[in-house]
């Protein structure tokens, strides 16, 4: 069963990939750079400010990951699509 | 272990249906230089290989799937509603007959996924300088489907997935520093 | 120093094709950077995420084969 996406949506999640993105660029970085303590501040924020706009995200579809509160209670939304590649 | 985030790494978007683009595509599917042979290469060098590397390694392989999905994405789209006289206008008719609009792990010339695409050679070095080629073979393959593509969304998203090479090198290239390094810490600036 | 460097092949009266005079090939940034410096300049992380890397001295635009047919000089 698929569920019908807002355009809020589409823009939370674009915010979220791209927080996430500048999270992993920050992570490869620090793979070869262990030491750099404001690359590592840097990284520590973005963990903080992505919890917003995850939740953003999750409340209209759904949890990204397992292991996330089921927020239905009569409705498994994990397997809910679309799923990433049909939205 | 690994856990699946729901959502792509970077908006995949087509603009036409043109299921010729997918044929191309497939090359990062599962050629020889793909996001495939990447992943697969980088996750399994990582147990003989020193220990700072081994996050490196770690990430960028688990990039690479994200990488993967975002190639199967566009194919995806591309082929999903596809009529049969597209398929073989777009040349795709010998993957039709054995895989329907299924996808499946082969290069652009139809040939299956050989794992002979991944080296592993113990030797942190020769891996390593493995890894920065292979970063480079799919930056210009890369490079060459977008000189074939005249979609312009799919570009967008092909130009991303090609600077992701670049930065990868880099990485690469700069682990290769790290184990030049004498010292065990870091220290360079 | 990175972006694309080029090269003119030899022209034999025999090619077939029309000859392109002059060939390029990409060298982009990372291959001039050695260790990436701290504090280098950032993009934003949604201008980060459209480019491809968090840092622009790490960009590399890739302009595509010149297309003579429709007028436009590259697609991206």
């Amino acid at each position: 069963m698929n569920k019908e996406l807002s355009s809020d949506f589409r823009e939370n999640l674009k915010k979220l990939q791209a927080i996430d993105f500048a999270m992993m660029e920050l992570t490869l970085y620090l793979d070869t750079h262990p030491d750099d303590s404001k690359a590592i501040e840097q990284y520590n924020e973005y963990s903080e400010k992505r919890k917003d706009l995850k939740q953003k995200v999750e409340e209209e579809y759904g949890p990204l990951m397992l292991k996330e509160k089921n927020n239905k209670e009569n409705q498994w939304e994990w397997s809910q699509g679309p799923w990433p590649w049909q939205v | 272990m690994w856990t699946y985030e729901k959502k792509l790494q970077y908006p995949v978007k087509v603009s036409e249906c043109n299921p010729k683009l997918a044929k191309y595509l497939i090359e990062q599917y599962g050629g020889a230089d793909g996001e495939l042979a990447a992943a697969l290469r980088y996750l399994n060098q990582r147990y003989t290989i020193p220990d700072k590397v081994v996050g490196l390694l770690t990430d960028i392989g688990t990039e690479e799937f994200a990488h993967l999905e975002m190639i199967a994405a566009m194919v995806y789209k591309l082929t999903k509603d596809a009529t049969p006289d597209q398929i073989k206008e777009a040349g795709l008719e010998g993957h039709y007959t054995n895989h329907g609009v299924s996808l499946f792990y082969h290069n652009t010339a139809g040939k299956p996924f050989e794992v002979q695409h991944i080296q592993s050679k113990g030797d942190p070095i020769a891996d390593l300088y493995e890894d920065i080629a292979a970063e480079e073979k799919a930056r210009a393959t890369y490079q060459w489907i977008i000189d074939l593509s005249d979609d312009p969304d799919l570009n967008d998203s092909l130009a991303f997935l090609r600077e992701r090479e670049i930065v990868h090198s880099q990485r690469f290239r700069e682990a290769v520093e790290l184990l030049k390094d004498e010292r065990d810490r870091q220290k360079i600036f | 120093m990175s972006g694309s460097k080029s090269y003119k092949p030899y022209v034999s009266p025999n090619d077939p094709c029309d000859p392109i005079k002059e060939k390029s090939y990409q060298t982009p940034p990372h291959l001039y950077m050695g260790l990436q410096k701290k504090d280098l300049e950032q993009y934003s992380p949604e201008e980060a995420l459209k480019k491809g890397t968090l840092w622009p001295a790490l960009f590399d635009s890739y302009k595509g084969f010149p297309r003579k047919t429709d007028g436009k000089e590259s697609n991206r």
